[in-house]
């Protein structure tokens, strides 16, 4: 294991950007990452990654919805406080569908930015490479790629000729 | 094939469809990023805090109307029978309106992949937040006993008693407060990359900056302000990895926000729509409503953008393309509420029930009749003049246009509330209802509210997506086709 975090180089535009980190996916390496200000088209691809795990979150989230809505209406008017009200019926699907309907959504919202939250490991306040000052500059203009010290393949110096081989400038190890 | 048709186009020389770009001359993402960020990080100008001033005092208003309505009780307000349901009815759902563009931006806009929803969807879906705030208060002022509130909500209260599911005023509750918790999350997920960039820049000037002398009070705010931006960004750093969760969660949002902000509207159509009452008992008041609301919250997203746009210099982000496409958005939704309205004339006639005829009769011709006129002249002649482009090229007339739209709208809630209950079936029972002092303080003051609320947010919170924005410039596409018209990257 070593000291450093990993190793970030620049790329001057979005296509070289995009094309370095298809190269360093075709590489081999596996504990790297892409950083720029905007979302890239096709970048999860370029990088090799699947696709997003944040849909199981928002299905579980609108079941939950569903049911509490299915079962507050019963439980509330039919079973814990029965009322006639225009002699209507205590419990039916379908006049309370619009509380289930809400009740889906609003579930499955909270449960989309917790999934949001929980794939993407955040909050997490701290990262080594905030140390940069170049890496800040990626909330401006600035596409970096870093590839990680406990990465298999990674080796300082090998890594740092193979991102200039690619393209990449301004390479510059982080701190742990 | 391919050489065929190579000829084929020679000979007809089509011609070169160009559209103009959703970020003119040629900025960079530098630029975007200074434009947008500055707006929070240099000192406040004289201008806000003018506007501020007013609102506040505006704001109180309500302040006193609330206070006057609880410390007397609901008779303060004008409402009496036959009319029971006035102006808090009607600012309500003029309110909930108000917010459904925001929506409609973030939500509709991003599905169908239009590009030009980046610049205006922040400052539209804070737009809807403080709609609904302000929306919020009036039913929940008019239950009358306000501290019992929360019995509107299924929480076992001392009665025992839950709510009655039955009722579409108990859907509502549901409905508007799923929207607006619904909309705040949207609206923060959003904003969770922004918040990264302004967190990065107050770290690059906590360096930058010597701080020498009197420094230690702007060193002190700067790293307040720095740390405020931490929390809230969650740690963002902008990973490839982070953006393909994001932008998953993005589409799922604007999915699942579309089917909500239809029924929103839909769910408030029908504490009228389930009334027996003739001129509310329709099936055509949900399309009707939403379309509406839509119509209403454009009006107010183009009185708030203008001014901004010329207060912020943000022309280049903000261009022509955006005020056109807002413009035909109302032209279009106020055309079909013409029709709705012409339609409900139609029914009423062909539907042969006297009550239904009289009802629309009596709120065309009626002792209300200034109240339809100018529902009607605002709503369906002004948008008629959004088909000319000189008309959609002068922001100032423009302005006074979402004006008009804002008014007649106002004016389409109070025209069906009121008519339908001050002459229903019994003559015997009608009545004529104004408004009192109290009610007209707490309405207005709504709008200082809002106002406040609007300008905190210019002020500490980024204005427009910066990703978003820099998204759709030529120089972020991967595949380097400069000049092309990109889609929404959702």
């Amino acid at each position: 294991m070593s000291e450093n975090y990993g190793i970030i180089a620049s790329f001057p535009d979005t296509p070289s950007f995009f094309h370095a980190a298809e190269k360093v996916r075709d590489a081999g390496y596996k504990k790297w990452d892409t950083y720029s200000s905007f979302p890239v088209h096709g970048m999860p691809a370029a990088q090799g990654q699947p696709r997003s795990k944040v849909p199981v979150f928002t299905f579980c989230g609108g079941l939950c919805g569903f049911s509490l809505g299915l079962f507050l209406v019963w439980y509330m008017n039919a079973f814990n406080y029965p009322l006639i009200i225009r002699g209507q019926p205590f419990f039916s699907p379908v006049f309370p569908f619009p509380i289930m309907y809400e009740l889906t959504i609003l579930l499955s919202a909270f449960g989309t930015l917790g999934g949001m939250f929980i794939t993407n490991l955040l909050p997490q306040h701290y990262n080594s490479l905030f140390n940069s000052e170049k890496f800040l500059e990626v909330s401006g203009d600035r596409l970096v790629i870093a590839i990680e010290a406990r990465d298999a393949k990674y080796d300082s110096a090998e890594t740092a000729r193979f991102l200039e081989e690619i393209g990449g400038t301004d390479i510059e190890e982080v701190s742990a | 094939m391919d050489a065929a048709q190579a000829e084929l186009l020679a000979k007809v020389q089509p011609a070169e469809l160009h559209e103009q770009p959703l970020v003119t001359n040629d900025r960079d993402f530098n630029w975007v990023t200074d434009k947008i960020c500055r707006i929070v990080e240099t000192k406040t100008p004289l201008w806000w805090w003018v506007c501020m001033a007013v609102a506040l005092i505006t704001a109180s208003f309500t302040g006193i109307g609330l206070v006057w309505l609880v410390s007397s009780g609901v008779g303060v307000w004008g409402l009496a029978n036959p009319i029971n349901w006035g102006w808090a009815i009607v600012n309500f759902v003029f309110w909930i309106g108000i917010g459904h563009a925001g929506t409609l931006i973030s939500a509709v806009l991003c599905l169908l992949k239009q590009g030009w929803r980046t610049s205006i969807n922040r400052a539209a879906e804070a737009m809807t937040i403080f709609a609904v705030v302000c929306a919020g208060i009036f039913p929940l002022f008019h239950v009358g006993r306000v501290w019992f509130g929360w019995w509107l909500f299924p929480i076992p209260n001392s009665n025992g008693i839950w709510p009655q599911f039955r009722s579409p005023l108990e859907w509502d509750v549901f409905a508007v407060s799923t929207y607006g918790t619904v909309s705040v999350l949207f609206w923060y997920m959003g904003m969770i990359p922004d918040l990264g960039v302004l967190r990065d820049r107050a770290v690059q000037r906590l360096k930058a900056n010597a701080y020498d002398g009197a420094g230690a009070l702007a060193k002190g705010m700067d790293v307040f302000r720095k740390n405020l931006y931490a929390i809230f960004a969650m740690g963002w750093r902008n990973a490839g990895n982070h953006w393909r969760n994001y932008e998953m969660a993005y589409l799922i949002l604007a999915g699942i926000s579309t089917p909500l902000v239809l029924s929103v509207h839909t769910i408030v159509s029908f504490d009228f729509a389930l009334a027996v009452l003739p001129g509310w008992h329709t099936t055509i008041f949900p399309p009707y409503f939403v379309a509406g609301a839509i119509f209403s919250g454009f009006g107010m997203v183009l009185t708030l953008m203008l001014p901004l746009r010329a207060l912020y210099g943000l022309h280049d982000l903000i261009t022509q393309r955006h005020i056109d496409n807002m413009c035909k958005i109302c032209l279009g939704t106020g055309s079909i509420v013409g029709y709705a309205y012409i339609m409900e004339f139609f029914i009423a006639w062909y539907g042969a029930n006297p009550y239904e005829s009289y009802a629309f009769i009596n709120r065309a011709f009626g002792q209300y009749w200034w109240a339809y006129l100018m529902m009607f002249s605002c709503n369906v002649f002004t948008p008629q003049l959004f088909w000319f482009s000189a008309v959609r090229k002068n922001a100032a007339l423009v302005w006074i246009m979402s004006i008009f739209i804002n008014v007649g709208m106002w004016f389409e809630r109070f025209v069906i509330t009121v008519t339908s209950l001050a002459n229903d079936f019994l003559p015997s029972s009608w009545g004529y209802y104004s408004p009192t002092m109290v009610d007209i303080l707490t309405f207005f003051g709504t709008f200082g509210l809002f106002s406040v609320l609007f300008l905190l947010f210019l002020r500490f919170l980024p204005l427009m997506p910066i990703a978003e924005v820099k998204f759709v410039m030529p120089a972020a596409d991967p595949h380097g086709h400069h000049g092309d018209e990109k889609g929404d990257h959702h």
